[in-house]
């Protein structure tokens, strides 16, 4: 089919959807995901969607965007596309600035009338030369095509409009080589209740995907390279979904039953939403009334002895503050999941930010310690889930998650894991006999890591009464002698500080014998990943490491960082992160970049702004 | 008063704390009746979790020989519920003031009747500030003087009970702390009753409110000025119980028995378990003043309650659609395999 067209192989391509708020963008851009998935292909993606949920139609503050990366060393959604599907002049206008040179950028023509222009502030009628764009750009009638591929469907012309978006899956699919049967069987499992829809969009898809046929000479399309995967069964998983399964995996190796106590916020929401489904593994999820109810009812439910979690944004982490210090004194085990946004206050709630450090490490009054951990990967957030939970009953701390918008939202293919690679998580619970060898009270604790025991409420023998007040390090009543109270002030953060012991060290990539050190944390680890071996690439001595334990901090921090002439913070803050680590180890050479813009990092900035470190 | 014919005395319930409330102080009474309600009730102590907020009647759970949780300001109501949710073989106590309840956690309070979730809720209403050294607090009367409000307040009060019924509330009961019986009673039906049980308490503060409710406990005054209500029983009150409640169009009035062609025949019986909440409410507000204040359980209806349908939810959706573990839950879904 496609011998006389030009065909470039490539090891990786980005595509970018962009429509109104309303024109189904987010769906066609995780279709596309899916089925590049399902063919081998790495995937990273990136929904950049707006607060709003139906902004005007044509307006440049309605205009929703999925991006994705797929083929082979994919770690990020890519800086920019080779690709740009823009269904309205708005679109266009504001996503433009992402193509590649020499890219191409498929636009809906019906859509270019001179009231559309008007509406997205366009002062000529022509929009690609006002834009200065340089790109090949494919004009496609797509509401027309679309509408004349249902004429006789029976729909009525809003339910035909709707199935523009499906148009452009259909076009996007021929120019990648994707294979319609899967796009098919997605649809199909959309529309499963409304077969007349299923059909229609079937019929379109077929439209689209013709239709670049037809056209072929007009436009290159694109060979993927995939490379083999490690084998085993995988699913396109996002951050979010993977956070909520990494705490039902943690509730398997605990014994412990899963509570959710939470309250709706975007860009945490679908972490309530998966885990409400998720009564079919057992799972408790309760929407409450306000976001202190929902950290307090987790409270509750981990005196009650379950593997409680509250999930929430940086607004709700702020309200959330008194009950985690709640569970700091009561030392219950807690996991606080704070997938970040812009702030401060409501700020940007859909754009992702790595501003709530500080927050989760010192928002709280008295000293307050817990530990923190942040994933770097919307796979890892399983992965640091898992972590959180362990950390959290294992040395009976509540353990804040820091996840981002970015990651959050962002979905990549993940091998789902067999149960015996995750470890047992071992509960350190008191028995009545145990009690009563070692004349338990109930702020007992052990030596080693100075954890207290857990005495889980219907034991007989066990009852006590825990509370917000200073208790005696001894018999565990309340107690306002000072001295008493510096020790379990001390106590309760080498607590904390000895689960450094129980996580891994931290890891170079890269040759080891750099003068530099480029690290970040959490969720920008794709894209620095990807710039150091750019830099390294293009003869530029970097190496790199990244953290996923920020408290404690791993064992052997301050020994790597010793080991280079200068350190390179990246995060996506004004520097805190750099701040925190200054702090601990002033004598260490600490540069910083930094972005605080609502968007992740552009592998390019990061390489140019190493650059310019290392130059000056 | 019912007799026990359980394993556990109140002692049973009783921790080695000593008590630390000044002396007076009506708390003393309360805990005593609560002590003596729940070995009538015969939960053991192991099942027994008794949760409560911060101030002076918040210091309860460190009194009782249960699982107990001494909290924050205004959330016991919040940490309750999901302590219920996580683990409902407990039953649950949650102790607050009139501040605690119905102030910083007011919120928590009207959702947690509103959801009906299967706590035992004690609101200690001694209309002021105790632990802070006296403020007006959110049940004080229009007026009131206190440090805050030294020219009076400016602001009308909640009526707890019509509170309770705004959010919908199964089970209303009103006690005063002196009346050590009658608090007996209605703990016992809290603890009996599916569901949210509000029981309020009208309890004196002996340092920085002392008579507050003089008006309604005044020995003298006190069997015209309060009725004992109970579920089946006539609506009589007085000393010789020579006066009654009776239906005047859509109110109530106080008649007495034999006068102005009233007899005990026209006297209402008390219903506690009817649905309508509508005499309940016009029962809950009378104050003392024109009709007697009501004391008793004055609503006790049978509801569904948050957490029995969580776990029947989960049950049920376990057995139709669900899994054994999160690796068949995810393998359900949409995979591919990579050989």
């Amino acid at each position: 089919m496609t011998e006389d067209t030009s065909v470039k192989t490539l090891e990786k391509v980005v595509v970018r959807f962009s429509g109104d708020s309303g024109d189904g963008m987010q769906l066609v851009g995780n279709i596309f995901t899916n089925v590049s998935a399902g063919i081998g292909n790495q995937v990273s993606t990136f929904p950049d969607y707006p607060a709003e949920i139906r902004a005007p139609q044509g307006s440049l503050g309605g205009v929703s965007g999925f991006q994705v990366s797929v083929g082979t060393n994919v770690h990020t959604p890519g800086d920019a596309c080779d690709v740009l599907v823009a269904m309205n002049p708005a679109a266009l206008k504001q996503n433009c600035r992402y193509v590649k040179d020499g890219g191409v950028i498929i636009v809906d023509i019906d859509s270019f009338k001179e009231a559309d222009l008007r509406k997205a502030l366009f002062a000529t009628d022509d929009p690609f030369t006002e834009l200065g764009i340089r790109a090949q750009v494919l004009e496609v009638p797509v509401t027309a095509l679309t509408k004349e591929a249902l004429a006789d469907s029976g729909l009525d012309n809003k339910s035909v409009l709707k199935c523009r978006n499906i148009f452009c899956l259909g076009l996007v699919c021929w120019l990648f080589d994707r294979p319609l049967e899967s796009a098919l069987h997605f649809l199909r499992k959309k529309f499963a209740k409304k077969p007349a829809i299923y059909e229609a969009n079937a019929k379109v898809i077929n439209a689209g995907y013709n239709y670049g046929h037809n056209i072929h000479a007009s436009v290159s399309t694109y060979r993927i390279e995939s490379e083999p995967a490690r084998p085993g069964v995988y699913t396109d998983i996002n951050g979010n979904t993977a956070t909520a399964w990494g705490l039902i995996m943690a509730s398997e190796k605990s014994g412990r039953p899963l509570f959710l106590g939470s309250y709706p916020i975007t860009p945490a929401t679908d972490i309530l939403h998966e885990l409400a489904k998720r009564k079919d593994v057992g799972v408790k999820a309760v929407q409450m009334e306000d976001e202190i109810a929902g950290v307090c009812s987790a409270i509750g439910a981990s005196f009650a002895g379950n593997l409680a979690v509250t999930s929430t944004s940086g607004p709700g982490l702020a309200l959330k503050s008194e009950g985690i210090g709640l569970a700091v004194i009561a030392e219950l085990p807690l996991v606080v999941i704070d997938v970040q946004r812009g702030g401060p206050s409501t700020g940007l709630p859909t754009k992702t930010e790595q501003t709530d450090l500080m927050q989760a490490l010192y928002g709280r009054n008295g000293e307050s310690p817990v530990a923190v951990v942040a994933p770097a990967t919307p796979t890892d957030c399983f992965t640091m889930a898992f972590e959180a939970s362990r950390i959290a009953i294992e040395h009976m701390t509540p353990v804040i998650l820091l996840t981002d918008a970015f990651i959050g939202n962002g979905s990549s293919a993940w091998r789902i894991p067999d149960s015996d690679e995750y470890p047992e998580i071992r509960p350190p619970y008191i028995t009545p006999e145990h009690a009563a060898e070692i004349s338990w009270r109930p702020y007992t604790r052990r030596e080693d890591n100075k954890v207290r025991y857990w005495a889980i409420p219907g034991t007989p023998g066990l009852t006590h009464r825990l509370g917000g007040l200073e208790k005696d390090f001894t018999t565990g009543a309340i107690s306002t002698d000072p001295v008493n109270h510096e020790k379990m002030v001390y106590t309760r953060r080498e607590k904390i500080a000895r689960i450094a012991d129980d996580i891994p060290g931290l890891e170079i990539i890269g040759s080891g014998d750099a003068d530099t050190l480029l690290l970040g944390w959490g969720g920008t680890y794709g894209h620095l990943r990807t710039a150091a071996h750019e830099l390294c690439c293009e003869g530029v001595k970097v190496d790199f490491t990244h953290f996923r334990y920020i408290n404690p901090l791993p064992a052997n921090t301050a020994e790597v960082l010793r080991r280079y002439k200068r350190v390179i913070v990246a995060e996506l803050n004004t520097g805190q992160f750099a701040d925190y680590l200054q702090a601990q180890f002033p004598d260490v050479d600490i540069r910083r970049i930094n972005k605080v813009q609502g968007q992740p990092f552009m592998v390019r900035e990061v390489v140019d702004g190493v650059k310019a470190i290392i130059n000056k | 008063m019912e007799q026990n014919n359980n394993a556990y005395t109140a002692a049973d319930y009783k921790s080695d704390q000593p008590v630390r409330w000044c002396p007076g102080c009506g708390d003393h009474a309360i805990l005593n009746s609560l002590h003596k309600a729940m070995a009538t009730v015969g939960v053991p102590p192991h099942l027994t979790a008794v949760i409560s907020g911060i101030g002076c009647s918040s210091r309860l759970p460190y009194y009782m020989n249960t699982y107990g949780f001494h909290t924050i300001h205004g959330r016991a109501a919040a940490i309750a519920t999901g302590f219920k949710v996580a683990n409902p073989q407990m039953t649950v106590w949650q102790i607050s003031g009139d501040g605690d309840g119905l102030a910083i956690g007011g919120n928590h309070f009207i959702h947690a009747v509103r959801r009906n979730i299967d706590i035992n809720m004690m609101l200690l209403n001694n209309k002021i500030y105790g632990l802070t050294k006296g403020q007006y607090s959110p049940t004080s009367a229009r007026g009131f003087v206190s440090k805050s409000s030294p020219y009076g307040t400016v602001e009308d009060p909640f009526i707890p009970a019509e509170l309770v019924f705004g959010a919908r509330g199964n089970f209303f009961a009103r006690t005063i702390d002196v009346e050590l019986q009658i608090s007996q009673e209605v703990l016992v039906a809290a603890a009996r009753h599916k569901g949210a049980s509000v029981v309020e308490i009208l309890q004196n503060c002996v340092i920085y409110n002392n008579g507050i409710h003089n008006f309604i406990t005044d020995r003298e005054h006190r069997a015209e000025r309060t009725i004992h209500l109970v579920h089946g029983e006539k609506m009589l009150f007085g000393k010789d119980k020579e006066r009654g409640l009776v239906r005047d169009g859509f109110l109530l009035k106080a008649v007495e028995i034999g006068k102005d062609g009233y007899t005990i025949d026209d006297v209402l019986v008390h219903d506690a378990r009817t649905p309508s909440n509508f005499l309940h409410q016009q029962l809950a507000m009378m104050d003392g003043t024109d009709l007697p204040l009501a004391i008793g359980v004055i609503r006790d209806v049978d509801s569904l309650t948050y957490n029995d349908e969580v776990e029947r939810q989960v049950a049920e959706v376990k057995s139709s659609k669900g899994f054994d573990s999160l690796r068949e839950m995810i393998l359900a879904g949409e995979t591919w395999e990579v050989k």
